[in-house]
């Protein structure tokens, strides 16, 4: 077993860690706009769409390098996008259904080409199949040039383009009334989604695309309310989960990358899902035990109060006895929670056993300031 | 039945006309349509439209459902094809004087959940100035916050929009028309779905644009409101029906014809057309219990 | 049924046929209802079932691997619908959250501890129907291909289920809320249909692997649906087209020496392609032509609106002409000449003198009229 500092100084691994980052980073930044203008699928569409493309590219330039096949890629993904268009907008076919035709057939024509090619013999067609799964070995230096080039050229358009993008994703029909051509940006946005499949064939594979273009920006969604921060976070969401997916396969050869990778990917979301402040359910759950942390005291000083002045003593101290009969067992964490604030102050009691309780001056003005509150009519 | 202004001579007889760009059609007028045709899949949404609005009115357009006020906005705005009829503003051609109108679209019109802050959205209204690429800057952020101001929702400038309610919502997209600073704006229901206080407050700065000298033409779609509000009317079902200033237009013939067929008259909409002289609903005959007019018309 | 058995080819053909039409029948309700990719999602993630259940009883052909990928499918869809319903990630993106990663966990898993069995990933995803005769069970005295038998099988749960079940799922399908409101259960019957989808894919994956079967599952009933309006002709206009697709991929697939399932999936797709463009009602030609008849229509009518608005007015003179047409319509030259002339000819127009002031015929002025007051007629 190599260690970690062997793999990482090798040039294979180098090589693939790059790709990694690259892939990574692209499909966050692309995939927050397809997520957000609700082209999640479509970007499955597109990926599945790259086989026959890939297929095409091999067929016409008689070679596996990277080139041809992304080309075949990209204009049989455009395609399909188009072809998805074609059947939402002229025919009875929802979006899902349009979706699913061209995402299903596309792959099947790929299939049909792909057994063409294997049962032909041709030559180098030998492992056209790593695309299904990814194989980060099999990167070359000059794949990564070309998968640098294409992410320049996506990164460059969403940094140069930003506020038309913003605009024509959040409000289209506004923007058509500012006289921008709606349509042409939006064509360009979904081809860049396509640019992003292409690129993450070779890592990812075909099938498992889908993930890297969602989870990112699914994720890097929980933790900000800025369009800004979200790309951000989606491209190092990306890039984090390409890396340690690579890591990770380089390490123990015989995994395939793209199972890996998306694993990482979703796994990021998931905690992101949990975790995140106020959108993350454990911070929701936290919210919800401290509001009736906060109700609970409140009642219990409001009782105490009462009690005293039922008294005529607002010294007077009640058993630790009578406050549990009406709260339970929750009555002795909010009593500590109270003597903490100041609010209450534990004494031996002149006659009778136990703990007893009373309020300090400063727990009888927020008592009574609760009780006015409360006879007013309007809820603490 | 319709206000036009005539012309003394055909418009394509006159020297130097045609096609040539430069010449004004009717430019003491803030709107000017005429033969406006739009239709879908051939059947048509608005038909051989002819309106006019003068400057500096607070106009609403009034019409049933179907009955193409969304598409005449939009089509003003070039956003959809039309099939025949031409669209002046301040007498040029439409599609070239964008940059003096200011839109306010439906409010269901847009995803409330995007990662956006109620500043930033009225900073896209001045995307329009800035151009391509350009991003804005202090200048912009500071046009925007007095927008939010104005609006009564400063306190609201970092607030994410999904957490805003309707009324604020609607209040941010008004923002985002007023940074505009255009000189026509066109608004598609914005009252609807607000509560009270809101409506007042919106309907306080519509009046406010008026008296600035601007031009207010709004989809409305309360029949009871409607001539309390404004001052110009619009009736729309395919077809103008009547236009003009609010008085003369909002009879109950009109109105009749306007949504076809028999309507039941609320007793408050039938006392709020016993007005006096100046269009004003006496006070009480105002609100009846449930929605607007049209739930009472009989379709 | 011996014979037929000794016929390789038919059997092949009738295992294709069988996969679409279980597959079809069960699609129809999932696209009508918008839930299409909810079959791409289920087709991948009954890997992790099928794995799971490899790994716990160490058989590859267990028979609980149904079990298993019901179990994984429904889970699927369960969770997706979940994540979709917290509202911290729309639907669509729920959907494609959720499938991949169970699907690169059972990758993950075959890598790890199943790589010398049959439960290859690239076989699951692309199947191979030459291969059916490859594993064969005896039935009394014959010997049958198992894929034959296991999707003659779904075949008729499935035609049962959508047969005992039709009124149902067509109102859950059609207005989910007022089947609720009747008792009717539609969410259970919703994740019934998604049950015996993830049984069917189980079924299928042998035969034609995961996507294929996704093909299945929604291109023939889209494409009925492009054909009809009526819920049965879309059940067996899916059928049917299913079959025709095994029929016309098999034998391409024999010449061209391609993927047996593969030729018949893409050959689904080339007929709703036929459907798309040539259907007789909803076909992108039938409807062009359609329009084009309309487009017609409409400008007579604002040939004739025209004419009658301004029919009484002092502008009549200039109004009522051809180049005013041009000016206001924006017609262009032919066009008006040959809009007017089919007035003309539908006896709505007459011109005189030749050629310069258009008149409304009486008929041409009801029509008007109709165009313009719809509700004089009430």
């Amino acid at each position: 077993m190599e260690t970690v500092w062997d793999v990482l100084t090798d040039f294979t691994v180098r090589n693939a860690l790059l790709g990694a980052l690259l892939l990574g980073t692209l499909s966050g930044v692309l995939g927050t706009f397809a997520v957000l203008r609700e082209q999640s699928l479509l970007g499955d569409a597109l990926s599945h769409a790259a086989l026959p493309g890939i297929c095409i590219g091999f067929l016409v330039a008689g070679s596996r390098q990277l080139w041809p096949l992304a080309l075949g890629a990209l204009v049989v993904g455009a395609a399909a996008a188009w072809c998805v268009l074609l059947l939402t907008r002229h025919s009875r076919l929802k979006s899902d259904a349009s979706v699913g035709v061209v995402l299903s057939t596309f792959f099947a024509g790929g299939t049909v080409l792909l057994t063409y090619i294997q049962n032909q013999q041709l030559p180098g067609q030998a492992g056209l199949d790593s695309f299904l799964f990814g194989q980060a070995a099999a990167m070359l230096p000059s794949d990564l040039w070309a998968m640098g080039a294409v992410a320049a050229v996506g990164i460059g358009l969403v940094l140069v383009f930003w506020k038309e993008f913003k605009l024509v994703t959040f409000d289209p029909g506004f923007a058509r009334s500012l006289g921008w051509p709606v349509r042409l940006l939006e064509g360009v946005l979904t081809s860049m989604i396509a640019l992003a499949v292409v690129i993450g064939l070779q890592m990812v594979g075909v099938v498992l695309m889908v993930a890297l273009i969602i989870a990112p920006a699914a994720a890097a969604r929980q933790w900000t309310q800025r369009l800004e921060t979200m790309v951000l976070l989606a491209a190092l969401f990306g890039a984090a989960s390409g890396a340690a997916g690579t890591l990770v396969s380089l390490v123990r050869p015989g995994l395939a990358t793209g199972p890996l990778i998306v694993l990482c990917a979703t796994g990021i979301a998931a905690l992101s899902l949990l975790l995140a402040p106020r959108r993350g359910v454990v911070w929701r759950a936290v919210q919800r035990r401290r509001t009736r942390a906060e109700v609970e005291s409140g009642r219990v000083l409001v009782d105490l109060l009462q009690l005293a002045r039922a008294h005529g003593d607002e010294n007077y101290a009640s058993a630790q006895g009578m406050i549990n009969a009406v709260y339970g067992a929750d009555a002795q964490a909010t009593l500590v929670r109270l003597e903490k604030e100041g609010l209450v102050r534990p004494v031996a009691p002149e006659h009778g056993t136990g703990r007893h309780w009373h309020l300090t001056p400063a727990g009888q003005e927020a008592a009574r300031r609760l009780l006015e509150g409360r006879r007013d009519g309007r809820e603490e | 039945m319709t206000v036009h202004s005539e012309p003394v001579q055909a418009p394509w007889d006159r020297a130097g006309a045609g096609s040539s760009v430069d010449v004004e059609h009717e430019p003491s007028l803030a709107l000017h349509i005429e033969d406006l045709t739009v239709s879908y899949e051939y059947r048509p949404v608005l038909w051989d439209i002819d309106l006019d609005i003068p400057p500096g009115v607070l106009g609403a357009v009034v019409g049933p459902n179907g009955a193409g006020k969304s598409t005449l906005i939009k089509a003003i705005l070039g956003m959809v094809p039309v099939a025949a009829g031409h669209i002046y503003v301040f007498g040029r051609p439409h599609h070239r004087q964008l940059s003096r109108i200011g839109y306010v679209p439906q409010r269901t019109s847009v995803d409330w959940d995007f990662p956006t802050t109620a500043l930033d959205v009225v900073m896209m209204g001045l995307y329009g100035k800035l151009g391509w690429i350009r991003r804005p800057g202090k200048a912009e952020r500071q046009k925007a916050l007095e927008a939010l101001e104005h609006v009564g929702m400063a306190p609201y400038a970092h607030r994410q929009i999904s957490q805003l309610s309707g009324g604020q919502q609607q209040r941010v997209f008004l923002a985002r028309a007023l940074v505009q600073d255009a000189d026509l704006y066109l608004m598609d229901e914005p009252m609807a779905g607000v509560d009270a206080t809101t409506e007042r407050h919106i309907i306080g700065l519509l009046k406010e644009l008026r008296s600035r000298g601007k031009t207010v033409l709004v989809v409305h779609h309360d029949l009871q409101t409607v001539s309390q509000y404004f001052d110009w009317l619009v009736l729309l079902n395919v077809r103008i029906i009547a236009q003009g200033p609010m008085h003369e237009v909002y009879t109950l013939d009109n109105l009749r014809h306007t949504y076809g067929g028999q309507i039941r008259l609320l007793q408050g909409l039938a006392g709020a057309l016993a007005t006096d002289g100046d269009g004003e609903a006496k006070p009480g005959d105002g609100r009846s219990a449930g929605d607007g007019g049209a739930a009472a018309l009989g379709r | 049924m011996g014979a037929f058995l000794d016929n390789v080819d038919l059997v092949i053909i009738a295992i294709g046929a069988l996969v679409g039409i279980s597959a079809s029948l069960l699609g129809t309700f999932l696209v009508l209802r918008g839930a299409s990719l909810y079959s791409d999602a289920i087709s991948h993630s009954i890997l992790l079932g099928i794995v799971l259940v490899y790994l716990i009883s160490g058989d590859v052909h267990s028979p609980y691997q149904v079990v298993g990928a019901a179990l994984a499918g429904l889970a699927t869809v369960y969770l997706s619908e979940l994540l979709g319903a917290s509202k911290r990630v729309k639907q669509d993106a729920a959907i494609g959250l959720v499938f991949p990663a169970l699907f690169a966990l059972a990758v993950l898993l075959i890598n790890l501890y199943a790589r010398d069995v049959h439960l290859d990933e690239h076989a699951v995803l692309l199947g191979e129907l030459a291969f059916a005769w490859l594993d064969v069970v005896p039935v009394g005295s014959l010997e049958v291909p198992r894929s034959l038998l296991t999707m003659g099988i779904i075949t008729v749960v499935n035609a049962l289920f959508v047969t005992l079940f039709y009124k149902e799922l067509k109102l859950a399908v059609f207005d989910a809320g007022l089947a609720h409101a009747l008792g009717l259960k539609p969410r259970l019957l919703f994740y019934a249909l998604l049950l015996l989808t993830s049984v069917t894919a189980v079924g299928a994956f042998d035969a034609v692997g995961a996507i294929l079967f996704v093909t299945f599952v929604i291109v023939p009933p889209a494409a009925a649906y492009l054909l009809t309006d009526r819920l049965w002709l879309v059940l067996l206009g899916g059928c049917l087209i299913a079959v025709m697709s095994s029929v016309l991929g098999f034998h391409a697939a024999m010449y061209l020496d391609v993927s047996i399932g593969g030729m018949m999936a893409t050959i689904t797709g080339l007929l709703l392609a036929l459907a798309f463009l040539a259907g007789p009602r909803y076909g992108l030609i039938a409807r062009f032509l359609r329009l084009r008849q309309q487009r017609v229509q409409a400008h007579v009518r604002m040939l004739l609106v025209h004419l009658y608005t301004h029919e009484h007015e002092a502008e009549a003179e200039m109004e009522n002409v051809p180049r005013a047409l041009e000016h206001h319509l924006r017609w262009s030259p032919r066009l008006s000449r040959a809009v007017t002339a089919i007035a003309q000819q539908q006896g709505l127009i007459t011109v005189e003198p030749a050629g310069q002031r258009l008149h409304l015929t009486e008929q041409g002025r009801r029509m008007a009229q109709e165009v313009l007051e719809p509700w004089r007629r009430i």
